[in-house]
């Protein structure tokens, strides 16, 4: 009973404190200058390079110190499809040419923080070493980047870049928030390993220093391009890797927030412990938990075995109750939840281990499993060694295929060893499997289900899904590009099942109630420039 | 006694080789790429030509006699190359945080020493009364309670404690600030990770001084010192502690090198930005320079506690001699 009266007063607290959020994000304050902020963040940074790096650990504290040409729009980062101009001028240009041309015009009045004026050129010279590095230099977005035939700079105010053919993907990719803009002549005088160790942006804040393992301190940047801002007079990103620390720190005020995102729990535990002085910004996470069936081990080389092993989840049941412990939530196809490109529930109810029915579902995996001859199949599910969510909802799968006669074990492995056995030894019969997008890109977000992806590794060939997701990525008309979508969700997780969505992630931000200005976004690397965030201390 | 020193050192030659070998060999046993983890750790694409340029980049292609040359190489010549995750050079990484680590092991030993002396002091004089049952009931209790625990406890504690009675939670700093700057925030910083690691580490000190001293209590040169009229404070402490004392060393020196490098969990529980912390980093991120010189370095100081002990015994039992 004692329990219950806690949870009910957490829960009263939760819906307060997210209230108050909602209320306070809806009124028009009026932000106030000065004030540090200070954040923690879950991992350490391999280097300041964004191009070279994939790590929220590195966007979150480095991310500040540079410029972008476009980003999400930090007034409404929830919406996947809302771009604007960082250092360019206006609004995002629409494509010309058939959609095989984007001129974008750069602002005059940004500089670098050691003075010099940002121009084409820079631009220019950021996007040539992303999108076509040279022989010897890593970019870990090269691939983003392979419908782009030229970039050029005309003037100093104007980049071009033309396509090899009109794609929908182009504009998110170049939102994509690593794509720092370097000085040219960073690049010319020292080489393309030097922004590795240094740091010469034009964003809201400089940088002050590193210690690594400890701490990365910027202060506010005078001559930001976006006048009044930034608010802040500076920022300290703490590194902690444990959670526990993290949600202490929040609840000791050593942090006012945590980007990344904490479980239902702990948000709950800072809710009852400070009531009002948190508040909570909860979204869908662009970060899709999967299982991938190896298919060059028997009997997952037969569709029916596959099919089976979605069919036996309760994706809706499992929704209502894994959230609840777990940062994982939303039902969802292989789309971005509420994309325009993303199934609706009844579309959704159309594929295989998606309908409400979960006895009907069971009843149709068993007799699968009985005419391939798998029926009481026992194998091992490979999954990362980390508890959220990889090893609750591996747990909770084990479970669910428990129900349909099948016997699984979870084999928990650490980073290394995991993509270890996923990449190179790919000694597994079922793995956990994820994908982590930073800007909401559909179409290049779901080449994971190609056989031929270097991030798909059921080790299949599907000539269709191939030529579908060719055709859809070669699409201008958005109604059709969605036709598409819909044939390749339907051949990718029903009719070959090759993999098996699980839910989709969601991300739980709770933070003093004194930090204004930083609203959610889809994904964990997104709307981190802080340049609208504010102290109301 | 210098030779002695001398031979103890070139000894420590072959075991520094030794345990180079053995640490090269196993990290590559272990399954796991650092650039697989750098590119593609978020589930995104790694790109095979990117990952082959990366592995290149930090020498991982070269052959395993030229990385064991190289790091072998550099550890003679004091060059201990750059790590992998960072591309920072060692030395300064490492630097970084020993300082850390030696002031918890220094405060931690201190806490212990504190602790473990006096305990186990009256416990064997007042052998089998209630204050004996007392004092071993606390180091079995200290024994028992991992000291990652008991730092949990403690942050929740001083959360929950200053909560309910100042109505603001407060928690101990979670970045270090140097003693030389600010030597209050540092002590509020360091002293609750030196008592959650002291006292478990007191708890095997106070056993060891109890029963050494128990031991040497019965030996026939302190039935003469009594028989002589001494005061039984002279006794204990000029005659029996001292000898008593020479396990007891052992103990505490072993553990001062354990702390060094060995605070894993500590650190994580209290956010230090120790050794033991670069440690697991290094190894999640196959860091594979880092990960030897620490190892290195940890052994380092091992070998050289050791020897500190030996002639620690010499000052303790001049009937020992290393002549």
């Amino acid at each position: 009973m004692r329990f219950n009266g806690l949870k009910k007063a957490a829960m009263a607290g939760l819906g307060a404190a997210i209230g108050a959020g909602f209320a306070l994000t809806a009124a028009a304050e009026t932000p106030k200058m000065g004030g540090i902020l200070d954040f923690v963040v879950a991992g350490q940074i391999p280097s300041y390079d964004g191009h070279l790096e994939t790590t929220f650990a590195m966007i979150h504290p480095i991310r500040p110190f540079y410029s972008l040409l476009i980003r999400v729009n930090p007034d409404n980062p929830s919406s996947p499809t809302d771009f604007v101009c960082d250092v360019c001028e206006g609004a995002v240009p629409n494509p010309t040419d058939d959609g095989k041309t984007y001129v974008f015009k750069i602002r005059t009045d940004v500089t670098f923080h050691n003075g010099a004026p940002l121009s084409s050129k820079d631009v220019k010279a950021s996007f040539d070493k992303i999108a076509f590095p040279p022989e010897g230099i890593a970019s870990a977005r090269r691939t983003f980047f392979k419908m782009v035939d030229s970039i050029t700079a005309p003037d100093d105010t104007t980049v071009v870049f033309k396509l090899k053919y009109a794609s929908g993907a182009f504009i998110p990719a170049v939102a994509t928030p690593f794509n720092f803009i370097y000085s040219k002549d960073d690049l010319d005088k020292h080489g393309y390993h030097w922004h590795e160790k240094n740091i010469n942006g034009s964003g809201a804040f400089m940088f002050v220093q590193h210690q690594p393992g400890a701490f990365t301190e910027g202060k506010r940047y005078p001559g930001y391009h976006l006048k009044g801002k930034p608010y802040l007079d500076g920022f300290k990103a703490i590194e902690a890797p444990k959670m526990a620390i993290r949600l202490q720190a929040i609840r000791g005020d050593r942090a006012a927030i945590e980007f990344r995102g904490f479980p239902p729990k702990a948000r709950d535990d800072l809710v009852a412990a400070l009531g009002d002085k948190i508040t909570v910004q909860e979204s869908d996470w662009n970060c899709g938990l999967y299982f991938t069936p190896n298919h060059t081990r028997k009997p997952f080389d037969d569709v029916r075995v596959r099919k089976a092993l979605t069919l036996a989840v309760d994706r809706w049941g499992g929704s209502k109750y894994l959230s609840q412990i777990a940062i994982v939530k939303t039902v969802g196809g292989i789309a971005f939840p509420n994309h325009p490109l993303a199934a609706t529930k009844e579309e959704l109810q159309q594929l295989a281990g998606y309908s409400t029915d979960i006895k009907a579902s069971r009843a149709e995996a068993m007799r699968l499993l009985k005419e391939a001859g798998a029926e009481g199949l026992e194998f091992t599910l490979l999954n990362r060694a980390v508890d959220q969510p990889y090893k609750v909802v591996g747990t909770w799968l084990i479970d669910q295929w428990r129900q349909v006669g099948l016997k699984v074990k979870q084999d928990a492995k650490p980073t290394g060893p995991f993509f270890d056995s996923l990449r190179k030894s790919k000694d597994f019969d079922v793995s956990m499997d994820f994908n982590c997008q930073s800007v909401v890109n559909p179409l290049v977000d779901v080449s994971k289900f190609l056989g031929s992806a270097g991030n798909n590794y059921g080790q299949y060939k599907d000539p269709l899904m191939e030529d579908l997701y060719d055709k859809m990525n070669r699409e201008g008309d958005p109604k059709k590009v969605r036709q598409y979508m819909r044939q390749y969700e339907k051949q990718a997780l029903d009719e070959q099942a090759h993999m098996g969505l699980t839910l989709w992630w969601y991300k739980i931000n709770p933070h003093r109630s004194y930090v204004k200005g930083w609203k959610i976004a889809p994904s964990h690397y997104l709307n981190q420039s802080l340049d609208n965030v504010w102290l109301d201390k | 006694m210098y030779k002695y020193i001398v031979t103890r050192l070139l000894l420590a030659i072959p075991t520094l080789l030794g345990a180079a070998l053995l640490v090269f060999i196993l990290l590559r046993a272990v399954p796991g790429d650092i650039c697989e983890i750098r590119l593609g750790g978020t589930g995104l694409y790694a790109d095979p030509k990117q990952v082959e340029l990366c592995r290149e980049n930090i020498g991982l292609n070269d052959p395993l006699y030229v990385q064991f040359g190289d790091f072998v190489t550099g550890y003679l010549t004091l060059d201990l190359g750059q790590s992998m995750w960072t591309g920072q050079p060692i030395g300064y990484e490492i630097g970084l945080r020993f300082k850390l680590s030696l002031q918890v092991a220094i405060m931690a030993t201190l806490v212990a020493v504190l602790i473990a002396i006096p305990l186990g002091t009256i416990s064997a004089i007042k052998q089998n009364t209630w204050i004996d049952y007392l004092v071993r009931t606390f180091s079995i209790a200290g024994i028992a309670i991992p000291s990652f625990w008991l730092g949990i406890m403690i942050i929740l504690g001083l959360l929950i404690g200053t909560q309910a009675w100042f109505g603001e939670a407060w928690m101990p700093p979670i970045e270090y600030v140097s003693p030389f700057e600010d030597p209050l925030g540092n002590l509020s910083q360091l002293i609750w990770p030196a008592v959650a690691t002291g006292y478990r580490y007191s708890a095997v000190a106070t056993r060891m001084t109890r029963s050494a001293l128990l031991e040497v209590l019965r030996e026939d040169y302190v039935r003469t010192a009594r028989a002589k009229g001494l005061l039984e404070k002279i006794v204990i402490n000029r005659h029996a502690l001292k000898n008593a004392m020479l396990p007891v060393v052992t103990v505490i020196t072993l553990e001062f090198a354990f702390l060094m490098g060995g605070l894993v969990v500590t650190e994580q529980v209290f956010n230090l930005n120790g050794l033991g912390r670069l440690f697991v980093d290094s190894v999640l991120n196959h860091d594979f320079t880092l990960t030897q010189q620490l190892v290195m370095l940890v052994v380092f100081i091992f070998v050289m506690t050791n020897l500190v002990t030996d002639i620690f015994y010499a000052w303790l039992d001049p009937r020992i001699r290393y002549s």
